[in-house]
């Protein structure tokens, strides 16, 4: 698995998407600390470029890099290696690319701003984690598509469609559900519902830690005393692994069942 | 060597193998022949393990291949379709398989056999479809194994190219090992093959020697005994 690992990962390291997607995040967190010139509020403002553009460029990454392997997977198929380490190794090969890209193009202009002397380096610290986090999820339910999609068109639409839900018309439903049920106790159900989705999950995580929860009103009273205390805090982290653990197990189980 | 059950396999609605029973030989070359879309390369690939069956099992040396990876080991396949990554060099493909089965290669004395020397820093999308066969032939033969499956090895060759993997094919076969060939050029079969399996409506319709086969049908050569075989069938 680790050969197919570093063969995917050479890939994508020669690709020049995975320096165009480097550069960006590298020309973002420059410009905003530019902007901002305070570190802590640049990282609220790349918090929300971050919690959209991460899972896109995962899902449209993750499809992307399937079918484009195809034919290389087929020749390593007929090789003697276990079915399931090829595509776990594609899959890792994808994603810790996408991961490493993003880590040093938000990393290095704030290393350079002076984040290690800042006291915003744990929150810092967490929103890649969040981030890398969201980049494992989505190229993880990329894959899984594209494995059960054949028609590349297919896969790609629906791909874009997963994103276009979780990052966008989930909230939308969430909303309109809390405005609908409002003559009811609500905090269980909105509570239940940004832990359900990873984007909303990594959202709510960053915002309590950077102490702007006042933001989320009296929602925000109930998530604060949820999210707050260490065990909430665990929670969640749990759950975005179990994110990304889920899509891993159906990629095992497709492939194994999968004629090529 | 290998042994084949009952094989069944369906795409979709679209019933290709429909109780395939078969043995190949050790020793021997065994052709696998048939009309388009008899199910010659499925069958192929079920034995490689690339496309799962939907009943009846395979066994490769006394061991049923099911949910088992290693056996492949013992395997040189070549695919029908030469297609490989377009962005990649030719040396760099080939490390890199040679990397994966990590065994001792004879890549260079295949590179100056199938002239492809002058090729090794071209990338694989830029060759024509002959070259890309010469590499495919490559990475197939280039790990000396006992058993080799060729799917349509003749595809896209020069008349000098065949020649020369018709001889490489022989040196191979007074190795004592075992092949599968399947193709459509009936004068390439009869060269190489002496043993001869024909695939009908998902079934094995014929199974034995080369001259039995001619003999049947009374014919001199292959090419008319199948066209007989298929014109009696209706295909």
């Amino acid at each position: 698995m680790f050969k197919i690992l570093k063969y995917s990962f050479y890939d994508l390291a020669r690709s020049r998407w995975s320096y165009v997607y480097f550069l960006f995040y590298l020309l973002l967190s420059s410009v905003l600390l530019f902007l901002n010139n305070d570190l802590s509020k640049a990282i609220i403002t790349l918090m929300n470029v971050v919690l959209i553009l991460v899972p896109l460029i995962g899902t449209i990454f993750g499809v992307m890099y399937y079918y484009n392997s195809q034919e290389f997977t087929t020749l390593l198929l007929a090789q003697p290696i276990k079915r399931s380490n090829v595509f776990l190794g594609q899959y890792l090969g994808v994603a810790c690319s996408l991961s490493i890209s993003l880590i040093l193009g938000l990393g290095i202009p704030f290393m350079l701003y002076g984040l290690l002397q800042s006291t915003a380096i744990f929150n810092f610290l967490i929103l890649l984690v969040v981030a890398t986090f969201l980049t494992f999820i989505f190229s993880a339910l990329a894959y899984n598509i594209a494995l059960s999609n054949q028609n590349k068109i297919k896969g790609f639409g629906y791909a874009i469609l997963l994103w276009l839900f979780m990052a966008v018309i989930y909230d939308g439903i969430v909303l309109i559900s809390l405005v609908l049920l409002q003559e009811y106790p609500l905090e269980g159900l909105s509570l239940t519902a940004m832990l359900v989705n990873p984007i909303d999950l990594a959202r709510t995580l960053i915002i309590l830690k950077l102490d702007i929860s006042a933001l989320l009103g009296y929602t925000g009273a109930v998530f604060k005393s949820f999210f707050g205390t260490s065990q909430g805090f665990f929670m969640s982290f749990l759950l975005l692994f179990v994110w990304v653990i889920l899509p891993i197990i159906r990629i095992f189980v497709v492939s194994r069942k999968k004629d090529f | 060597m290998v042994t084949v059950n009952n094989l069944h396999k369906k795409f979709n609605q679209n019933q290709v193998l429909k109780g395939v029973k078969l043995s190949i030989e050790e020793g021997k070359t065994t052709a696998i022949l048939g009309p388009n879309g008899s199910g010659k390369t499925t069958l192929v690939k079920i034995i490689l393990g690339m496309v799962l069956p939907n009943q009846g099992d395979v066994i490769f040396n006394n061991e049923n291949i099911k949910n088992s990876w290693s056996y492949r080991k013992e395997i040189d396949y070549l695919p029908q379709i030469a297609n490989f990554p377009a962005n990649i060099k030719v040396q760099e493909l080939i490390n890199m398989i040679k990397d994966l089965r990590n065994k001792p290669a004879r890549d260079k004395e295949l590179i100056e056999y199938f002239n492809l020397g002058n090729y090794l820093n071209e990338s694989l999308g830029n060759l024509s479809g002959g070259y890309k066969q010469k590499v495919n032939l490559l990475l197939t033969f280039m790990f000396d194994s006992p058993f080799i499956i060729l799917d349509e090895p003749t595809s896209g060759l020069d008349p000098i190219s065949l020649i020369r993997l018709k001889e490489f094919i022989k040196q191979e076969q007074a190795k004592g090992k075992t092949i599968i060939v399947t193709s459509h050029v009936m004068n390439f079969v009869e060269e190489v093959a002496s043993h001869v399996i024909f695939i009908l409506d998902g079934k094995v319709y014929f199974d034995g020697s080369l001259n039995s086969l001619k003999e049947q049908n009374k014919n001199v050569d292959l090419e008319h005994a199948i066209a007989n075989i298929l014109k009696e069938n209706n295909v």
